[in-house]
């Protein structure tokens, strides 16, 4: 039986790829798991494989083309298998999501005596290919949530996410929330849920209810969104006080959707600058930049200040207990935010060594989803372009993101003489849903203390 | 406030006399009760029949065991017939009855008519527990009969409680309580023992010594095989009976009765039987614990063929009549076989879930 | 109104009762001339004389199985066990006797009878006198369950069985005792089988009984001050349970903790936890989460006793984590 190879949802906000190169010719046996092509995202190029086996019959997108989401690129079938109704058919299938092999809802039925495009997909045939027959579906794709590098594997071998029956894992969520998305209207393969494990429960619904997800297209942006599913225990979400939902809804208004303030502050760069090059004389394996210094002394404050590490969840603010430091690369074609997952746990040499490594990915586009989402906390750093001092725009829903400045060498008053010091400039973009200009200055002092102080970094 | 639950106090509540159920589908009365009688021919005669019928009526219960129409369990009291008969003899109506488990012969000798007790063991809803206790459950409340209980030596204790609410109204009721020697070893047995004395309590406490607890001899099982004397630990009366012999238990009995009601003291009587068939239904009657030969020996004193040798030497009984009252009761028990085999099932819908609780909803 | 311990309120309950209806005894061991080994019947033996109030000799089974012999001829015996755990030794009279007599006699012999006494662990006392029995005996059919959890409940349900014509087991709570609540003069009657919101809130339910009540009271305070509004549903009676207090709470709340002294495994709990699922299935909003004690016999030293034994703390830990705050 034939399989339908479509344009997936490679990232969680993908909507269109553009096919890079086609790794199978038409003609090739494959395998299922076999890659076929590599696609480009809106952030990274991703592998696109084969949901059957088969011969690659029919190849329907030319390397260099973009297509959205859902997009019949190629059938895999058997030798003497006729496709020609498949091939023939409109590049966007009409299938629904199969809620179940052989289930589709009536809706979806031919509802009159017109002829259908193709024939109906048998419900053997639905069963075989249902990953690249949901993928299919006309609107925007369910968000497949990645899994954190350091979520466990969760789910039993019968858990619906793991059936090679489902398509995108089956969103998990609270019977209430079934209830009342049923009853309000709200599509719940397109919320993110708030609850353990990415579990849609009643919040998540009546916001997104609140804000019309009837509209296709707009739940995305307002359903609270937390950008990764994290284990239990991970952090903790704080009620809204009264007065901490004054204050989110007045400086909203105030000043557009993240009421953003700024702090800004100087740190002396010379005991870092010292232990740069103490660290370079032990070999290249102990090489640290100073933004491997800041990434360092931001996790460790961070680690100090859960109040910081913190989401703004709409209705409540989660703090992280973990903490997972973003840090924004420049790529050519923009900005990509790769990150150190319980960067207060690793060491400075290990930070290093990762940072590399992303940066080098994140050139290279080979950066997977699971890599680039989950941050808690961002750095930003246009230090080695020059730039003295910066503000950065906080990546929501983080509360906060550091904007490093250049090293730069200052006069600096110093027990009444003038002496010359390494000096950097920090500004920390604060969410005053979250954060306070109080709580956001005795964050910078620890960050100061430790960049300050290299020494309690390494011991 | 809770439903009826008025403050004032209640007053019609030491009545002597206990309420009867006048619900039960109580099939018609025959005439197997005991009944008392003066003179010593009649009262022979009397107890020659209550024996007959207890024996032609477990040989029909065998007999329906084996055609599947009596299920679970099913213990025979044949050969033991002379202890029920001589101790109901001596009973008035309002005295009460508390048994094991063995209770067939017990219940139809206090009078619970035999279509009641076989509708019962048939599972009909016309028995005389709604179809709902079985062999080992036969409970009559028109006859003070108390049950019926089916875990060894348990009931001691509800018959030693009877006999205290006997004294809390002070009535002069009598309650006996039957059960195999077996039980004696039981801790409910001493502890209830214990409580009759104590508190001088209105009970008669009948060991039914048949020698074996289910396969076990009572040499096996118990120290002192002479167990009335257990009564002394209790500083009560106690007494071992021949109870192959209907007078013997009917003379033991009327003085423990007559103790009990004057005195309100309690007696421990100890019934000297024995067992003719198995303990229930799925051992034999000899080859596993006990020999054919054994069983042959004590099988000659059957309680029925003592008591008619007896009448037969008197000139009480002539053959003819003592097959004419065979028959009588032979035809009892067909009749109660043919009403119990002929009455509805209880019914899933109004029975299966009624008598749980007493419904305090209204 | 006034103000009792809950003995006092138990009493009281007893006293009323036993003028009341003349065919109404308590027997056990210590309740008379001691006054009660917890002081629960004082002043009743001169009150009502040594054939209403009777001490027993050390023999649970006996004389549990003498109240079902009287119950079964019509007198209305409230049974004291000293604890609960001694309780066990006369649990054949119990459960075999006292709540089967009516089913399998067909409907003949009801069983007015109160089996009472305290319940659950007090404090170090160890594996043997320290264990909340209600999941056995509420696995009965042919009996009644209460826990009172407070002075008024203990007057109004112990009133309620020994006038109902089931055996009831009366479970009161060892820690109790000494808890003072207002009190209802008189004729104040707690129905079997309901219910009642002991404080309401709207973020979560916490089912609860007995002695759990005042864990489930406090946790509420506590929460209260973080802002999240807890409603505690009593249950007061295990059985008949009022799944329809339950559900209705559950049903606003989306959410449910239950609460109890007893072990986990077939707790009563575990009962709850199935009803809720049953009846509030689209309403849930996160699962049940449970608390009870430690999955083992009841330890002697402080330390240990306290970790095993159900707290507020692991109550409010509880209620966040089904709040989805942990």
């Amino acid at each position: 039986m034939a399989t339908k190879v479509v344009m997936e949802a490679l990232s969680p906000t993908m909507e269109e790829g553009r096919l890079v190169k086609w790794l199978k010719n038409e003609g090739d046996a494959v395998k299922t798991g076999d890659i076929l092509a590599e696609v480009e995202t809106d952030k990274a190029v991703m592998e696109l494989v084969a949901r059957g086996d088969g011969i690659v019959r029919k190849r329907l997108a030319s390397e260099g083309d973009a297509s959205p989401v859902g997009t019949l690129l190629a059938v895999i079938a058997a030798a003497d298998e006729n496709i020609d109704a498949l091939v023939a058919g409109p590049p966007k299938a009409e299938a629904p999501p199969a809620e179940a092999p052989g289930a589709a809802p009536a809706a979806s039925e031919p509802s009159s005596a017109e002829p259908s495009p193709a024939p109906p997909a048998s419900a053997e045939e639905q069963a075989a290919a249902p990953a690249q027959e949901t993928a299919q579906a006309p609107t925007p794709p369910p968000p497949s949530p990645p899994a954190p590098p350091a979520s466990p594997a969760r789910g039993s071998p019968s858990s619906p996410a793991l059936s090679p029956h489902r398509s995108a894992p089956h969103p998990r969520s609270s019977p209430l929330a079934r209830r009342m998305a049923s009853e309000r209207g709200v599509e719940l393969a397109r919320l993110r849920g708030s609850g353990p494990g990415g579990r849609i429960v009643k919040k998540d619904v009546e916001s997104a209810a609140a804000a019309g997800t009837a509209r296709p297209g707009t739940a995305g942006t307002a359903v609270v969104a937390p950008r990764f599913i994290s284990r239990e225990g991970d952090y903790q979400d704080i009620p809204l006080t009264q007065i901490r939902k004054t204050i989110a809804r007045r400086l909203v208004e105030s000043i557009g959707p993240v009421p953003t303030f700024y702090l800004t502050t100087e740190l002396d760069a010379g005991q870092a600058a010292e232990m740069r090059a103490q660290l370079k004389e032990l070999g290249d394996d102990y090489k640290a930049s100073f933004n491997d210094i800041v990434l360092k002394s931001v996790a460790s404050a961070l680690s100090d200040h859960p109040e910081v590490n913190a989401h703004w969840m709409g209705d409540h603010i989660r703090h992280f207990n973990r903490v997972h430091v973003a840090m924004a690369v420049a790529v050519q074609e923009g900005l990509i935010t790769p990150v150190i997952f319980d960067a207060d746990r690793k060491t400075l040499v290990e930070i290093s060594a990762e940072a590399r490594q992303l940066a080098e990915k994140a050139r290279q586009r080979k950066l997977t989803p699971e890599q680039y989402t989950g941050g808690t906390f961002s750095v930003s750093n246009l230090g080695m372009l020059g730039i003295e001092e910066f503000t950065a725009i906080i990546n929501p829903p983080e509360a906060g993101i550091l904007a490093v400045g250049a090293v730069e060498a200052k006069p600096m008053v110093v027990d009444g003489e003038i002496v010359v010091r390494q000096r950097m400039r920090v500004t920390m973009s604060c969410d005053h849903r979250v954060i306070d200009g109080a709580t956001g200055a005795k964050f910078l002092q620890t960050v100061r203390r430790y960049f300050e102080n290299p020494l309690l970094l390494v011991i | 406030m809770g439903a009826g639950a008025g403050g004032g106090r209640v007053t019609d509540t030491l009545s002597t006399e206990m309420p009867t159920k006048t619900d039960l589908p109580v099939p018609e009365k025959t005439d197997n009760g005991a009944s008392a009688t003066t003179s010593q021919a009649s009262l022979r005669g009397e107890l020659l029949r209550s024996m007959l019928l207890q024996r032609r009526f477990e040989e029909r219960c065998a007999e329906a065991y084996a055609l599947g129409k009596i299920g679970g369990f099913c213990h025979l009291y044949i050969g033991q017939e002379a202890i029920s008969a001589g101790t109901m003899s001596v009973l008035r109506p309002d005295d009460y009855v508390v048994t094991s488990y063995r209770d067939h012969g017990q219940a139809l000798a206090r009078g619970i008519p035999a279509r009641s007790v076989m509708a019962e063991l048939f599972g009909r809803r016309a028995g005389c527990s709604h179809g709902k206790g079985g062999s080992m459950h036969l409970f009559d409340k028109s006859a003070n009969f108390l049950g019926g209980h089916g875990i060894v030596g348990a009931h001691i204790p509800l018959a030693a409680g009877v006999a205290w609410a006997i004294k809390y109204r002070k009535g002069d009721q009598v309650c006996i309580c039957f059960f195999g020697e077996a039980a004696v070893n039981i801790g409910a047995f001493h502890e209830a023992l214990n409580m009759a004395s104590l508190w001088s309590l209105p009970a008669v406490f009948i060991i039914e010594n048949n020698r074996y607890g289910m396969g076990t001899a009572i040499s096996r099982a118990t120290a002192n095989e002479d167990v009335s004397v257990r009564a002394a630990a209790y500083g009560m009366t106690g007494e071992s009976v021949d109870a192959q012999d209907v007078f013997a238990v009917r003379d033991a009995v009327e003085r423990a009765v007559a103790v009990a009601r004057g005195a309100q003291r309690p007696t421990l009587l100890e019934m000297r039987t024995y067992r003719f068939m198995g303990h229930s239904m799925s051992d034999a009657a000899s080859g596993t614990y006990r020999s054919r030969e054994e069983l042959e020996e004590n099988m000659k004193r059957d309680p029925i063929v003592v008591l008619h040798d007896l009448m037969r030497k008197d000139g009480e009984l002539s053959e003819g009549e003592f097959a004419k009252l065979d028959e009588e009761q032979k035809a009892i028990c067909q009749d109660a076989w043919d009403f119990a085999d002929g009455s509805p099932e209880p019914s899933v819908e109004d029975d299966l879930h009624a008598d749980v609780l007493v419904d305090t909803t209204s | 109104m006034p103000v009792l311990t809950y003995r006092e309120a138990l009493t009281q309950a007893l006293r009323e009762e036993l003028t009341r209806d003349e065919r109404v005894f308590l027997m056990g061991e210590e309740v008379a001339q001691y006054n009660g080994a917890y002081k629960v019947s004082k002043g009743l033996l001169d009150e009502f004389g040594p054939m209403r109030i009777v001490d027993t000799p050390i023999t649970e089974l006996g004389f549990a199985g003498m109240g079902v012999g009287s119950a079964m001829v019509g007198l209305r015996p409230i049974i004291e066990f000293m604890t609960w755990n001694f309780a066990l030794l006369a649990i054949d009279q119990v459960v075999n006797a006292a709540a089967k007599m009516l089913y399998m006699s067909g409907g003949q012999f009801p069983m007015p009878m109160v089996f009472r006494g305290p319940n659950g662990s007090a404090l170090q006392l160890s594996a043997q006198h320290s264990q909340a029995w209600e999941s056995w005996l509420a696995h009965i059919p042919g009996l009644k369950v209460c826990t009172p959890g407070t002075p008024a409940d203990a007057k109004g349900l112990l009133k309620s069985a020994i006038r109902d014509d089931n055996p009831v087991v009366f479970l009161e709570g060892e820690m109790l005792y000494n808890t003072k609540g207002e009190v209802p003069d008189g004729e104040h009657i707690v129905p079997i089988g309901k219910a009642e919101v002991k404080r309401e809130g709207g973020d979560c339910t916490i089912v609860a009984h007995g002695k759990m009540i005042l864990v489930a009271m406090q946790t509420a305070d506590a929460l209260d001050k973080e802002g999240i509004a807890v409603e505690v549903v009593d249950l007061r009676t295990i059985r008949p349970m009022d799944i329809e207090t339950i559900s209705v709470s559950v049903q606003k709340t989306n959410r449910a903790v239950v609460l109890e002294e007893g072990w986990e495994i077939c707790g009563v709990g575990a009962q709850v936890v199935d009803f809720i699922q049953r009846e509030c299935f689209d309403d849930l909003d996160a699962p049940v989460v449970r608390v009870h004690q430690a999955d083992v016999p009841m330890p002697y030293a402080k330390n240990l006793e306290r970790a095993a034994k159900p707290d507020a703390a692991k109550a409010i830990a509880a209620v966040k984590k089904v709040m989805y705050l942990d």
